[in-house]
């Protein structure tokens, strides 16, 4: 049980949290992105969060399962001047919500910075412990 | 044999090991603020260090010649901390509670290392003379 595993927790939780940011990024960045017809409209996509196996003592990072897409409905325009649109006029514009997205983004960076004091500390105390006695 | 220099960390070195697990056990609730389901763990530090103390401080040996590790150096066991705002998807941690018990521990673990810092200062005086 080196004091090294503190690292490996809160870089795998560093890695989740930027997941999830690229994630935010792709959503918000798609949020207008329009499509012809409602299989192919661009759907938010949305990380899965794991505790992962095989820490000792009860100390483990964070796995990241899988990413899902929303099963929310797109939303429908009637736009049939659209150069994408279907032979009813509509076109499909993705189901990404903005409000949850800004507050996915604020949630991951504030959990990157709270793993990133997290090393920092461990850092600290990693260095001072391996100076003992000098 | 067992000579005086046993003594001379007086359970800092206790302290040590039960101080490092409980940081890990907080960067591991810390990593898991945002974890559907996941349940915060700490570690009772008094009890920990009791638990710890009660048992001398031998190395587990199996074999003549062995050299284990020391049976006061295991990990304690760690409770599952009682939430004060659980939230719907049955996640426990509360990231100002154990931001505030990572800088607690951490600062006790400085101490810690300070004590030992002296102590061995202070065995280096003896040994070296007034120098």
């Amino acid at each position: 049980m080196p004091l090294t595993t503190i690292f490996d927790i809160a870089g795998s939780a560093m890695s989740a949290q930027s997941l999830r940011l690229n994630t935010t990024a792709s959503n918000l960045a798609n949020v207008n992105t329009i499509s012809g017809d409602a299989a192919t409209a661009y759907r938010s996509r949305q990380p899965l969060f794991r505790v992962a196996e095989g820490g000792d003592a009860g100390s483990t990072g964070v796995r990241v399962e899988g990413i899902v897409e929303s099963t929310a409905q797109p939303t429908v325009l009637h736009l049939p001047d659209h150069p994408q649109a279907d032979a009813d006029g509509n076109v499909f514009m993705s189901n990404v919500n903005v409000v949850e997205e800004m507050v996915n983004m604020i949630a991951a960076s504030r959990a990157y910075q709270d793993s990133v004091e997290v090393a920092k500390v461990s850092k600290e105390l990693l260095l001072r412990t391996l100076s003992l006695g000098q | 044999m067992p000579t005086k220099l046993d003594g001379v960390f007086a359970g800092h070195e206790r302290a040590l090991a039960v101080n490092r697990q409980r940081l890990e056990l907080l960067a591991s609730n810390l990593a898991h603020a945002e974890t559907p389901g996941y349940k915060a763990r700490d570690l009772d530090f008094q009890s920990a260090m009791q638990a710890a103390g009660n048992r001398p401080v031998t190395l587990a040996s199996t074999r003549q010649g062995h050299i284990g590790t020391a049976d006061n150096l295991r990990p304690a066991a760690a409770m599952y901390r009682v939430p004060d705002q659980p939230s719907s998807d049955g996640n426990t941690v509360d990231s100002n509670r154990e931001k505030t018990a990572f800088a607690e521990a951490s600062a006790r673990y400085q101490a810690t290392l300070t004590f030992l810092n002296q102590r061995i200062k202070g065995l280096k005086l003896a040994i070296t003379g007034s120098r």
